[in-house]
């Protein structure tokens, strides 16, 4: 059983991607919830426009969106160089570009998820809430959220389990730097690419398998709970 | 505890149909009467501010809530107008005291102390509160609804047609709770609905709509009686759908005393229905009549013979249970020799589903 126990390498790559992938998630939450919003009740001008932009990572290849971020993000970017200028933001070859890389290429699934729970909101509850004295913003934190809240929870779980895999947008944007941009998936690669890396290849493989297991566990049962709670059939 | 008069002048164009209102109301229960179609759910959402009428002004005392002159537009949320609705529209995710408990909260300080057990008493919702609101009949559903405006403390509580959706059990059930309301808060109340018996049963003062136009305003006794004389005076059935013939876009209704086909292809069967047989529209047979066009001839006996002074005659036919009306000259009455309980067929000439 030698062969099964972690070297410190392995688990500063599972550390990090558990890492990138719950920041990437959180982070893009308050974005995807009110993307979501926008869509599903928005009617503006450009709508169309809009849910194409974010469908977008999920038709282009991962390299393109990789090498578009680096374009936008990197240090010489038209936001990555504003962002490391006034704000000491940097995103290019460190974790957090990798949390961004995976942030944008999970967004269209969160955002999916969680639209599509708010259009099967009813609205006339909404009304009701109005005119028993709630204004819309509580209106949305008392009825509406906690009636989306499985979907919401289904497009978290997506966007983590997308963040997981995730490789090349990350691996184009970031690099493949041990300890700073190597996730689990990219140390699998690097695995691969050297003679004799086939056990720890395999390794990193089962912890993947357990994790995305784990995870899609996890969210059947807070869909439960929460499907228990506001009794959505 | 008045909170003055309720001022509504409303002027809205929806479309090709029109709604011109004004009224005031105060005290009491007022009810906004009419068929569907008619303009009372239009006009009950604006003052509840869920619409936004063209050329408006609501008032309640010295409050202007609409005035579209001025550019006025006090939000629902702020009017602190109770509303009920035909469904009773609880939140599926709160128990029945948290669903009592949502208007109590944002009405903050101005909601009084013991006023939860006064209401949840005078409505029956004690057993209840712990309760989540897919576990409720019908008619516990609408008594918690209307128990959740009630404790939002409103100055002015609004019933869109809270009786509508309930079969005829569960309306007498909740009657009683309306008419304690009324007699023991001394909120305001405006009253929607199409019923007759309802309306006559609870309301202080009847505003009838039809067609967008108010038609009368008076006491529910002064606004019926004239109502009588109106040409779409009849009788209003119930029953339910058996059969529906998309092809002939017809629908078959069984009443107590057979069934009746009706225009109509938007029902699904089993669905309870009403239908209004206009007086004028009855034809009075004492021999089954072959060869006619007429889709509907019930069998029944005469019930009633009203004359009214002028040359016209209401017969009352009893089919079964339903009573149909038929307006036919005196001349006719002389005739046909027509006499209390002498088997006749009634020939239906026009009848309509009413919702």
């Amino acid at each position: 059983m030698e062969w099964l126990s972690l070297s410190d390498e392995e688990w500063t790559a599972i550390r990090l991607s558990l890492w990138v992938s719950s920041i990437a998630m959180l982070a893009s939450l308050p974005l995807g919830v009110l993307t979501a919003y926008v869509l599903a009740r928005g009617n503006f001008w450009g709508k169309s426009l809009l849910n194409g932009l974010v469908h977008l990572p999920l038709i282009l290849p991962p390299v393109v969106t990789g090498f578009l971020l680096l374009l936008v993000f990197g240090r010489r970017g038209a936001v990555g160089s504003f962002l490391d200028q006034y704000l000491g933001i940097v995103f290019s070859f460190r974790w957090t570009g990798a949390a961004l890389a995976c942030a944008v290429m999970g967004f269209p699934l969160m955002v999916r998820s969680i639209r599509l729970s708010i259009e099967n909101v009813d609205r006339k509850l909404e009304e009701a809430a109005g005119t028993l004295g709630a204004s819309p913003a509580w209106v949305f934190a008392t009825v509406t959220l906690p009636l989306i809240l499985p979907g919401v929870i289904a497009g978290m779980i997506l966007s983590f389990a997308k963040a997981m895999g995730e490789f090349g947008a990350t691996i184009t944007f970031v690099s493949n730097i041990p300890g700073e941009t190597q996730t689990l998936s990219a140390a699998i690669y690097t695995f691969t690419q050297v003679p004799g890396g086939d056990a720890g290849a395999m390794r990193l493989t089962l912890v993947a398998i357990a994790i995305s297991f784990g995870a899609l566990l996890a969210s059947e049962c807070l869909a439960q709970l929460v499907g228990r709670r506001v009794h959505v059939q | 505890m008045t909170q003055g008069r309720l001022i509504v002048k409303v002027r809205q164009t929806l479309g090709s149909f029109s709604l011109v209102a004004e009224f005031q109301a105060e005290g009491g229960v007022t009810a906004l009467f009419g068929r569907s179609g008619s303009g009372k759910t239009s006009l009950i959402r604006a003052i509840a501010g869920l619409s936004r009428p063209q050329h408006s002004h609501i008032s309640i005392g010295d409050d202007v809530l609409l005035d579209t002159a001025r550019g006025i537009f006090v939000p629902s949320h702020r009017r602190r107008f109770g509303y009920v609705f035909q469904d009773a529209r609880l939140f599926p995710h709160l128990s029945v005291r948290q669903n009592l408990g949502y208007g109590r909260w944002f009405a903050g300080s101005r909601s009084k102390e013991g006023e939860f057990d006064r209401v949840v008493d005078m409505l029956g919702i004690g057993q209840l509160l712990e309760r989540r609101p897919d576990k409720l009949s019908g008619g516990e559903k609408q008594r918690v609804a209307i128990g959740r405006a009630l404790l939002s403390s409103p100055r002015l509580l609004l019933m869109d047609e809270p009786l509508a959706a309930l079969d005829d059990e569960r309306k007498a059930e909740i009657l009683p709770y309306l008419e304690r309301l009324r007699d023991e808060s001394a909120i305001p109340v405006i009253y929607v609905s199409h019923a007759v018996a309802e309306v006559a049963r609870l309301a202080d003062r009847v505003v009838m709509l039809d067609n967008g136009r108010i038609e009368a305003i008076g006491t529910p006794a002064d606004v019926f009686s004239r109502a009588l004389d109106r040409r779409d005076a009849g009788a209003v059935l119930s029953g339910e759908v058996i059969a529906v013939d998309p092809a002939h876009r017809l629908v078959t209704v069984g009443l107590s005393g057979g069934k009746i086909l009706v225009p109509n292809a938007d029902v699904e069967p089993g669905r309870k229905v009403r239908l209004h047989l206009p007086e004028r529209d009855v034809l009075v047979a004492t021999r089954r009549p072959e060869g006619l066009s007429a889709l509907n001839i019930l069998e029944g006996s005469v019930a009633g013979i009203e004359p009214d002074g002028e040359g016209m005659v209401r017969i009352r036919i009893l089919c079964g249970a339903d009573c149909i009306l038929a307006r036919i000259t005196a001349l006719s009455v002389e005739r046909l020799d027509l006499k209390l309980s002498l088997p006749v067929f009634a020939i239906v000439k026009t009848v309509a589903l009413q919702r």
